[in-house]
């Protein structure tokens, strides 16, 4: 009995201990972005909206943001169109050394950001084209793609290629397959392709930092706030980051997860 | 819409199967032709060179006279029904029915009208706005019928369309595809390894085995003078009893058989020599013949080893006295009365006897009897 109890007690801690290690962090985030006073540290002195005033009225904040939203829905896009146009390929059509080109497909998942984000600032360096959002959002393409092809790929199964057979023996080209049979039968995987890569591109630093210049993201505008201290203003932006987040993964399962459930 | 299709010395060779071996067929304009094998045999692999899925290794497909060598399946005159029904998961059923005459540029109204009279045909007129996942299976069925014929194909292609239904549903449905089959006139090309609804639902069966066509017939044909021991067995129980060819005079031929020597009326000359081995295929409803009138002929007395009732009749077990270690199956009438060690004559039509060549690969026949 006593040792039933105790076990008991000692796996709640244990998941008390390990929510309480991953939310922890993001807590006092939130927390100390009501703070009112002037440093984001303990102790508490009480809630005030200011801080968040402050975000919304701050002219660079709000364009880093608009910034953001573009570069992440942009790329996140172009991410889901290509790696849906690969992904019909590969699964489609018998193509050349198609395990390798599979490989070599997913294999950026494995870079890490930086080598990513330097080789891209050599190659562009070396072409003369000049850093802007544009080349941030061609960053975030890069490490999006392999995500987006490797979650419509594993969706594309056999039954969906009958489907697509009885759509050519009506008469549809190839282009109309596509669009008009394959890419809403595969909107579930599409749409979590989609959204996942909008929160990736969302928080993104490394990338977004080593190929922007004038006009930055937000996450590259908040580490710049960092350089002059810890204030609760950059605890309110990361709040609204973090807030835009998890609305973004609601999304997600509620509209695709709940689509495919419903099949 | 319809047409004749001619199927010249097709081939098709998969690595080192061959799944055809050299198919000639020729179907008419508007008929019901209903290819009939066991798994492996074939028939899907014709189907997919009709539909033009597959091409042959050699040999030609002809539709409405013209070639189809390099004519892909979205530029023939042929839609295909497919087993899983493949219908478009999110789409209505009146988009469904409708997409191929969107694939041919046909204005929105005058499509929605054209598949909502197609839904009608089949019954699911009320139902237009549905998705497919909220149908039954005998209901899919129908819509992927529906698609196919909306662009009014000249052949109709059937990929085993009632394999996943339930009995009593595919005996309606047979008799539902045959009608709509009679009342749009196209030729209906339809694949099944089930012989009864190949009997029930062709106008001509083909009967395939092994990559080659077997036997090609109406169905009364393919089961009462099946022309080999495969197609005997195929379309159903049978007794084969083999034996060796005697003689033949001008209206009768005997064959001998290990339940003695059988006379029977020559019906068709099938160059048999005498000391060929021959195969008597008889069917076990045949041996029902004890009473009416016409021609008779035995193969002596045989004791009733066990039956069973079935309804229509009683399926009953019999070893002939001459050859005890032979078991006959026999149908005797439902108001018989079947009592194990009872003693029975086996009498029958000597017209109902088909002599086919060779033994059966199997060298008794109970193995094809039970």
């Amino acid at each position: 009995m006593i040792s039933s109890r105790f076990s008991k007690l000692l796996s709640w801690s244990y998941l008390a201990a390990l929510y309480g290690f991953i939310f922890l962090p993001v807590a006092v985030l939130v927390l100390f972005s009501f703070q009112d006073g002037r440093l984001p540290v303990p102790p508490f002195n009480g809630a005030t909206l200011k801080w968040y005033g402050e975000v919304f009225s701050d002219n660079r904040l709000m364009s880093a943001l608009t910034n953001s939203l573009m570069v992440a829905i942009g790329s996140a896009t172009v991410a889901c169109v290509l790696g849906f146009c690969a992904a019909y390929g590969l699964a489609r059509f018998v193509l050349p050394a198609s395990r390798l080109q599979r490989g070599l497909l997913i294999a950026p998942m494995t870079v890490s950001y930086l080598i990513i984000a330097l080789g891209l600032l050599t190659t562009f360096n070396w072409l003369g084209v000049s850093l802007s959002l544009w080349t941030v959002g061609i960053g975030h393409v890069v490490i999006n793609l392999p995500l987006c092809f490797a979650i419509i790929y594993a969706s594309m199964g056999d039954h969906q290629k009958n489907i697509e057979r009885a759509a050519r023996d009506l008469g549809a080209a190839e282009w109309q397959v596509m669009t008009q049979v394959s890419a809403p039968m595969l909107m579930p995987s599409i749409l979590a392709a989609f959204f996942l890569s909008v929160t990736f591109s969302w928080d993104e630093f490394i990338i977004a930092f080593l190929l922007s210049r004038f006009d930055v993201t937000l996450p590259v505008e908040i580490w710049s706030m960092l350089r002059s201290g810890l204030n609760p203003k950059t605890n309110a932006v990361g709040s609204i980051v973090f807030l835009v987040s998890v609305a973004l993964l609601l999304i997600l399962e509620l509209i695709v997860f709940r689509r495919t459930a419903k099949k | 819409m319809t047409a004749p299709v001619s199927i010249r010395n097709a081939t098709k060779i998969f690595g080192d199967f061959t799944a055809l071996d050299d198919i000639s067929l020729e179907i008419a304009a508007g008929e019901y032709i209903v290819l009939l094998g066991p798994s492996g045999c074939g028939k899907t692999t014709l189907l997919s060179l009709l539909g033009g899925f597959l091409s042959p290794s050699s040999g030609t497909i002809e539709i409405n006279g013209k070639d189809m060598g390099d004519v892909a399946p979205a530029k023939r005159p042929t839609t295909t029904m497919f087993q899983d029904y493949a219908l478009f998961p999110h789409m209505s059923l009146r988009d469904n029915v409708a997409f191929g005459l969107k694939m041919r540029k046909v204005g929105k109204s005058e499509r929605h009208a054209k598949a909502e009279e197609l839904l009608d045909m089949v019954g699911l007129k009320t139902s237009a706005n549905k998705k497919p996942h909220e149908l039954s299976g005998g209901q899919r069925q129908r819509v992927a019928l529906a698609r196919a014929l909306a662009v009014e194909p000249d052949v109709l292609l059937l990929d085993e369309p009632l394999g996943a239904l339930d009995l009593k549903l595919r005996r309606q449905m047979q008799d539902e595809l045959k009608a709509i089959q009679k009342r749009v006139g196209t030729t209906f090309v339809h694949v099944t390894h089930d012989q009864e609804e190949a009997m029930a639902i062709a106008d001509r069966i083909v009967v395939m085995n092994a990559g080659r066509i077997e036997d090609v017939g109406s169905p009364e044909n393919i089961y009462m003078q099946p022309k080999t021991i495969f197609t005997a067995s195929f379309m159903g129980e049978v007794n084969f009893i083999p034996g060796t060819f005697e003689s033949a005079t001008d209206s009768t031929i005997s064959v001998k058989t290990s339940l003695g020597t059988v006379e029977l009326p020559e019906f068709e000359c099938r160059g048999f020599t005498p000391g060929a081995s021959v195969t008597l295929a008889i069917r076990p409803e045949h041996f029902r013949a004890s009473t009416g009138t016409g021609p008779r002929i035995t193969l002596g007395k045989a004791k009733v080893e066990d039956g069973s009732f079935f309804g229509t009749h009683h399926r009953a077990h019999l070893s002939p006295l001459d050859y005890p270690n032979m078991t006959i199956t026999a149908h005797m009438p439902q108001s018989a009365i079947i009592e194990p060690g009872a003693w029975v004559e086996l009498t029958l039509d000597p017209t109902s006897v088909v002599v086919l060549h060779g033994h059966p690969p199997r060298p008794t026949p109970e193995s094809a009897a039970l």
